[in-house]
């Protein structure tokens, strides 16, 4: 006995390079779907863990200053502005504070960076504080510095590939003409750290002429306290911002709200290409077997035995394609992320392209429904075909 | 081989067809009786209504006017149409055809062929039946090739197979040797004999080659959508 889908499948062989080229069509609109759907649900994932691990909810700095190293960077290290480190103690008299971290950021432009030099980012830090926030920091090599003094690095992972450095090795930081000694590198953490280089808080301010100042503060807030009444507080102080980190997800997210769109454009015409493709490919196939299809009606098909095999053989393409399609998408997502990121202005780190088992569930159903609608139309027309008029074109 | 059971009974079958504002009776106002067994061959010039006969007496067609009854039970008479569907059912009850063109699927085996009106529809009994009939028509040893890798002689006997696995009561056969050299017609016409005269098959043969019609029992002339019976 054979079947309808043994017939189907077999039908499909016929014309190898046209199943083939049709099998690409909608295995590349499979993938691009899952891909961009893929971007939707990463860039989120990777957003949010990148602010989780700035390892504090709130932070405050002088009004109109950079808050994070990548802005600083984009700005070239201009723009950063102080405030004095006594503001410390005010905050963290507010009941709703867990812990406090200061921060000094510091932007140097090294000649010797890169070929046309680029800007390295220093952040004066206290390593107690610091390391309590940032609970994932673990060291690679060495440790914190010996003490709040001394003229010595803690390197992040990238910083110290691209610098070349090893614990015991100085670095020079060129306008200031001042070495540090390479105490400690950090393990790759997926974050900004990972290009950051780290120096005693105390030494920082020497070293930029910033007595008793700071750029930033990190706050976290207690477990379970609203930060949004903190919130309020604190903006009653004189000359400071306070940002919120979700808030600064959400801004982030409204921007990127934008590409989605435009995305999930490009991916609905990535479908209706391939549907249209489909059609194409099956009404040719149904026009060629028209004499076939009235036959297969003489020897016993209904109307229904013939819409089905017809179905089933834009139901195999569009399956066929679909799990290709989802497969080229799990193995090229990394390079699909980096095509990402280069059109990105803003991309947080680690995978940009997330595809879950639900992804590939949906992203199948999806191309199963485009086969399911674009084997209506030819699946009706060849079921319609009267054998007479097959056997009639026959006669001639 | 007539053994006196009416298989088809047709009454003043007409078609006539409509060509702008002009009718063309293709079938004019023919009755005939074919009994169980017979095996029958109609001849006539192209356009003659042959093939329209064939396919009225097929149920491949509905009649203008007239009435058909297929062993008994009336089919077609005045007034009554069948949709497509009925029609189909009738068809795969009691026909087998064959064609000029064998149209196997290229893709499927010569067993897979023969097997295909299965996948459709089945009649009880059928179960060994494709590889029975491709043994009986000589074809077994090809069972497992593909079309393109036969003869036409051969894919029409494959496609006889095919018509023949749901153990039709009437095979209608419209040209089925046109694509054929006269070796290999007059195989496919012994074949044909065969099964009439070894299984009782009813058959009606539509030919240009007189000489191909001669093995008929009966044989009939159509002309101007008139038939007569020919010695």
């Amino acid at each position: 006995m054979i079947t309808t889908f043994q017939v189907a499948y077999k039908n499909l062989l016929r014309k190898k390079m046209r199943s083939f080229l049709t099998l690409v069509g909608i295995a590349l609109s499979a993938w691009v779907l899952v891909s961009l759907l893929g971007f939707n649900n990463g860039y989120e994932t990777a957003l949010s863990k990148d602010i989780d691990n700035m390892g504090f909810q709130l932070m405050m700095m002088a009004k109109g200053c950079p808050y994070e190293a990548a802005t600083m960077m984009l700005k070239g290290g201009t723009g950063l502005k102080y405030m004095k480190e006594s503001i410390v103690n005010d905050v963290a008299k507010e009941p709703e504070v867990e812990k406090t971290t200061p921060i000094l950021m510091a932007a140097v432009f090294d000649p010797n960076k890169g070929e046309s030099g680029g800007v390295a980012a220093y952040f004066g830090i206290e390593p107690k504080s610091f390391s309590q926030m940032k609970t994932f920091l673990k060291f690679r090599q060495g440790g914190w510095f010996t003490n709040e003094n001394a003229y010595e690095a803690v390197m992040g992972y990238e910083a110290a590939e691209l610098e070349q450095r090893e614990v015991g090795d100085k670095i020079l930081i060129p306008e200031k003409n001042i070495e540090f000694k390479v105490v400690g590198i950090l393990a790759r953490t997926g974050t900004q750290d990972d290009g950051t280089i780290f120096v005693p808080l105390r030494t920082a301010q020497k070293v930029f002429n910033r007595p008793d100042e700071i750029t930033t503060l990190g706050i976290k807030v207690k477990k379970g306290v609203d930060s949004t009444s903190l919130e309020d507080k604190l903006y009653k102080l004189p000359d400071v911002q306070i940002v919120s980190l979700a808030e600064v997800k959400q801004t982030i997210m409204k921007l990127i709200s934008t590409a989605k769109v435009m995305v999930l454009s490009i991916a609905i015409i990535a479908i209706l290409i391939a549907m249209v493709g489909v059609i194409n490919t099956i009404l040719m196939s149904v026009h060629e077997r028209f004499q076939e299809i009235g036959i297969l009606k003489t020897i016993g098909a209904m109307p229904w035995d013939i819409f089905k095999l017809i179905w089933i053989e834009t139901l195999t393409l569009c399956a066929i394609g679909g799990v290709l399609g989802v497969g080229l998408a799990l193995i090229l997502s990394k390079v699909t992320g980096l095509l990402i990121r280069y059109v990105l202005p803003y991309a947080p780190i680690g995978g940009l392209v997330l595809i879950d088992l639900k992804l590939v569930v949906v992203t199948i159903a999806v191309i199963l429904c485009i086969g399911l609608l674009s084997g209506l139309y030819p699946a009706w027309k060849a079921g319609r075909v009267r054998p007479l008029e097959a056997i009639r074109s026959d006669i001639g | 081989m007539s053994e006196n059971v009416i298989s088809i009974e047709a009454k003043n079958l007409t078609k006539v067809y409509l060509r702008g504002n002009e009718k063309i009776p293709a079938v004019n106002d023919i009755s005939l009786r074919i009994n169980k067994s017979d095996f029958i061959s109609i001849i006539g010039p192209s356009g003659s209504g042959k093939t329209t006969l064939v396919n009225l007496l097929g149920c491949l067609d509905n009649p203008t006017s007239g009435e058909l009854s297929l062993g008994g039970r009336s089919i077609f008479n005045e007034g009554k149409r069948l949709s497509e569907r009925e029609l189909t059912k009738i068809r795969r009850e009691i026909f087998g055809y064959i064609f000029q063109s064998f149209y196997l699927i290229p893709t499927l085996t010569v067993m897979e062929n023969v097997m295909l009106p299965l996948t459709f529809y089945r009649k009880p009994g059928t179960e060994n039946e494709a590889a029975e009939l491709l043994k009986l028509l000589g074809m077994d040893h090809r069972k497992d090739h593909l079309p393109g890798q036969i003869s036409g002689g051969e894919m029409q006997r494959v496609a006889i197979a095919r018509a023949m696995v749901n153990k039709p009561e009437i095979l209608l056969a419209d040209e089925p040797t046109g694509n054929l050299d006269t070796k290999r017609s007059a195989e496919i016409v012994q074949v044909l004999q065969e099964l009439n005269r070894n299984v009782g098959l009813t058959i009606i043969m539509v030919t240009h080659n007189q000489d191909l019609a001669r093995h008929a029992d009966l044989m009939y002339e159509m002309r101007d959508g008139q038939i007569r019976q020919i010695d």
